[in-house]
């Protein structure tokens, strides 16, 4: 009864706040002006109300940005962007979302059915705010009690800096700093909102945090900041994404996550991302520039990345460990999906410095229409790092004949005890395993989905449960059109 | 007004107090391509680590001085300092440079079969430079880094072969360029060029060695030209002084039905950069590029290598092993590119280093960019240390620690020199890998 009640309520609350302080009544405040200047940045941060060291922090990040110039190493090509052409800063935007299902575009809704997303979802998804929110919520108030009687901190990161500003102020930037590239620091400056767990020692996170579930604040906008700490002994599986194609208009993502795990500490990272591609003829779409890092601070501690890249007219993202810890471990896997005109350069690298640290990387990157796939990354070995071990793996596969495929690993050794080992295959699909699929009464198509499947296999497998089924369905639905 | 005392400005001095005496100086077409290249090298400078296909080679100790085109000099080098460069049982056409000049008197070129020409770079401006002028005027002369650029404008000698149509050459042309130790910074802008017309074919040896070490800077450019049905093998040694600096880059185009197969190996030189970069521009061409690298102390070697497939059912193996020991650095960056279009294209590549020290480094780019989906393309690389297991099978049937290591470096080595075709030119390089691993037990 207890949990029907308190949902009851908090719902009501919601819906009364939003009427009480809702942002059509004080549209004003609530946009700042298009642009970007040491204003907006001092304008975001009196929004959120953030303590003097973080707006200086932010200042200081905006200042060096200033004297950055934009990387051009990537193979992704897309016209400049006028970074002063774009709103820094809207709250979620209550008056232009459509009413009911029936306003939201019949094709989000056919892919939403195909990945089997329950009704009530699928509103949430489409944006439709009004009663969709119901489940979630209840289960966000759930949820974040339980967490937060076994001493787990999970919420948004405006509230961390609010609730907990010794923890944020002691780890933020501390693995990605303010000055790290471009697209972070740019981030550093007019980040928005995102995500902050913290997993006290010992504890194990008897549940997988998650933005899908929505417990955590959605609509976090373009500039997501995530941070996740793991004390001594913990462990979490962290889900970032959603399966389903966000409506997002925005043109230019860039968020940074930063993951600390400390002695005998596991962090599971697991990203589907799908973004707006942007249609056949490669107009539009979500240009998605992203700065992930975790730090294996801890002796024996484990950092895992398992990314679905599906989405973004163009996606620039290399989640990395740096493994200081002795013994600690790194893992990346990843499938890359590029349809159309999508571009994708994406990959990883792994930072070997203490003793024995392993790392794995699995990457896997399907290019079809006339997509651009890259798999960059890097495997540095420190003369501190006695006993390195890594393995990598990259396996691509080209749909097509106006699509490419490239591969761009960077191996630096410095201690010879290090075992490293790179190898790399392109192929196709064989027309005989297509035409063995279309003989036993398989659609063109799903034959398709299904060979890449198999060739996503061992990625896929990495993800938790719930979100492997509609990954598959999702690598599917991707490479639609792509043959026959 | 100061002088512009940056580096590239000396060099654009230096070009304007040497030009007048340049080989084949007064052709029309050649004066207008220094000109333009020394203009391309002043733009370019030399390349830094901040570019990309540099990301691992820093030239800074080569570009803190500069270094002056070398004399031809008369010194006391005899046929026996030749002979010891020479494969056994290998009779060659011989040509010798010395200091970056061709020198007839230890040269044997013998007997050529007709329709085959071998003669050096000044000769050839000064007797047939027509002959020259359709491979050199273009831009491609030019395109690349800066070195190749300064190469364009002071090349002052090298050796141009010709082969006419179906012409073999049985026996090897050999070019050995040795360098004697000058008491200044010398550089030798050294041009090679070789045109085998359709269905000929032809064995290329390089040698470069220094038998008095010294300092000095090779900058070597050799343009290959591979008609149809034409087939090239071109073994490169590099011995050079541990004192000096050689960059080469090696152009090679390959037609259709044509082959290509180069063999490197690196012992020698401070610092080394040897780039081989081919073009298969035709169906059904076949490129083989394999090599070893062998360094110590505070050497850092660099093979940087491109293979780029833009017609269909072209073949590509490459296979590059180092061994690093001391302080020395090695680099391996090996691009293959499928353009598109170029269907049914196999191409495989395989790095792999061997660390024996604490301190040596290697790093390692094998990069695949494909356009084309009906294709065959891998690659691989490893970097790691001596077997332990194997190392203690070996000590535990009696071998001391040295000579276990060395027996398990000279297989590791072996994989690749095994693939040489030629016995004589196998235990040739059988005996210089030899010779740099007992040079370690000295």
């Amino acid at each position: 009864m207890a949990a029907t009640v308190d949902t009851v309520e908090t719902v009501k609350a919601l819906s009364d706040g939003d009427y009480k302080y809702g942002f059509v009544s004080d549209i004003e405040a609530d946009f700042a002006p298009k642009g970007l200047s040491e204003d907006i940045v001092r304008f975001i941060s009196a929004k959120k109300d953030e303590p003097e060291w973080l707006l200086e922090w932010r200042l200081k990040a905006y200042r060096h940005w200033l004297t950055m110039v934009e990387p051009n190493w990537a193979r992704v090509g897309y016209p400049p962007i006028d970074y002063q052409d774009s709103y820094y800063y809207s709250a979620p935007k209550t008056q232009d979302r459509p009413k009911s299902l029936d306003e939201v575009d019949p094709e989000l809704l056919r892919t939403y059915e195909k990945l089997g997303i329950p009704l009530k979802e699928q509103e949430m998804l489409a944006g439709v705010a009004v009663d969709a929110v119901f489940d979630s919520v209840s289960v966000a108030t759930t949820f974040k009690e339980k967490l937060a009687g076994i001493g787990v901190i999970f919420g948004s990161f405006s509230d961390a800096v609010q609730e907990h500003p010794e923890l944020v102020r002691k780890y933020l930037g501390s693995v990605v700093p303010y000055a790290d590239n471009f697209f972070a620091t740019l981030n550093s400056a007019v980040f928005t909102d995102g995500s902050f767990a913290y997993i006290p020692k010992g504890v194990r996170c008897p549940m997988e945090l998650s933005t899908y579930f929505r417990i955590n604040a959605a609509n976090t906008g373009q500039f997501e900041r995530t941070l996740i700490i793991a004390e001594e002994g913990s462990y979490v599986s962290y889900l970032e994404g959603c399966t389903a194609p966000m409506r997002d208009e925005n043109q230019l993502h860039a968020a940074v996550v930063e993951l600390i795990a400390l002695d005998d500490a596991e962090i599971k990272y697991s990203t589907v991302q799908n973004w707006y591609p942007g249609d056949k003829n490669g107009k539009g779409g979500i240009y998605n520039f992203v700065t992930k890092r975790g730090a294996c601070r801890g002796r024996n501690s484990k950092i895992s990345w398992t990314q679905v890249e599906t989405g973004s007219a163009i996606t620039w993202k290399y989640p990395s460990c740096i493994l200081q810890g002795d013994n600690s471990v790194g893992e990346f896997f990843s499938v890359a999906i590029t349809n159309n005109y999508q571009q994708a350069d994406t990959g990883t690298k792994m930072i070997h410095i203490g003793k024995n640290t392993r790392s794995t990387i699995i990457a896997k990157g399907i290019s079809a229409g006339h997509a651009q796939n890259t798999y960059r990354g890097l495997v540095r070995v420190l003369k501190s790092a006695e006993g390195a071990r890594n393995h990598t793996q990259c396996d691509s596969l080209l749909i097509g004949d106006a699509c490419g495929a490239h591969t761009v690993p960077y191996i630096e050794v410095k201690n010879r005890s290090a075992q490293i080992e790179h190898e790399a295959t392109t192929s196709k699909i064989g027309d005989d395993q297509l035409f063995y699929c279309q003989q036993r009464g398989l659609s063109a198509e799903d034959a398709v989905s299904m060979i890449v499947n198999g060739f996503c296999k061992q990625v896929l497998q990495q993800l938790p449960m719930e979100f492997a089924v509609e990954a598959q369905k999702l690598v599917g639905i991707s490479l639609e059109g792509s043959v026959g | 007004m100061g002088k512009d005392k940056s580096i590239a400005a000396s060099y654009a001095r230096q070009f304007a107090e040497v030009e007048g005496a340049l080989p084949g100086r007064g052709l029309a077409w050649l004066d207008a391509l220094r000109a333009n290249a020394i203009e391309r090298f002043a733009e370019l400078d030399f390349p830094t680590p901040k570019l990309e296909s540099w990301k691992f080679t820093n030239l800074r100790p080569l570009t803190r001085e500069v270094f002056a085109p070398s004399p031809a000099t008369r010194n006391g080098l005899g046929k026996g300092d030749v002979a010891r460069w020479l494969a056994d049982d290998l009779p060659c056409h011989l040509m010798v440079f010395v200091d970056g000049h061709f020198r007839a008197d230890l040269s044997e070129l013998g007997a050529l079969p007709r329709g085959a020409r071998v003669a050096s770079l000044a000769e050839t401006l000064a007797g047939d430079p027509a002959r020259l002028e359709a491979h050199l005027a273009g831009n491609d002369a030019i395109e690349g880094d800066a070195p190749v650029a300064l190469n364009t404008a002071l090349m002052a000698d090298g050796a141009v072969i010709a082969l006419d149509r179906g012409v073999a050459l049985e026996k090897p042309v050999h070019l050995l360029y040795l360098a004697t130790a000058a008491t200044k910074p010398v550089a030798m802008h050294l041009r090679n060029l070789v045109v085998a017309e359709p269905g000929s074919s032809a064995t290329l040896i390089e040698t470069y060695a220094a038998p008095r070490g010294g300092r000095y800077w090779t900058n070597a450019v050799t343009d290959i030209v591979v008609a149809r049905d034409a087939q090239i093998r071109h073994f490169k040694l590099q011995n050079e002084s541990v004192d000096a600096f050689h960059l080469a880059a090696t152009r090679a185009r390959l037609a259709k039905g044509s082959g290509y197969d180069s063999f490197y190996a690196s012992f020698g030189a401070r610092l080394s950069r040897n780039e081989i970069a081919t073009r298969l521009d035709g169906e059904g061409a076949d490129c083989r590029l394999s090599g070893v690298y062998l360094a110590r102390g505070r050497q850092h070697v660099d093979n940087t290598t491109v293979i780029d497939h833009r017609e269909p059912g072209s073949v590509s193996k490459e296979h590059y092993k180092g061994v690093l020991d001391g302080d020395a650095h090695g680099v391996f960056q090996g691009k293959i590119i499928v353009r598109p279009g170029a269907q049914k294209t196999d191409a495989h590549q395989l790095n792999k280093n061997l660390l024996l020290s604490k301190t040596a480094q290697a790093d390692t780019k094998p990069e695949l960019e494909i356009h084309a989906d009906d294709v065959k393309c891998s690659h691989g690389a490893a970097v790691g240390e001596l077997d332990a297991e194997a190392l203690f099978y070996l000590r535990s049937r009696g071998l001391d620690p040295a000579h276990a290591q060395r027996m398990l470096v000279e297989a590791f080595i072996g994989e690749v020199i095994d693939g040489i075709g030629t016995p004589a030119l196998r235990s040739h390089l059988g005996r210089l890998v030899a010779a740099w691993l007992s040079e370690a037990e000295d």
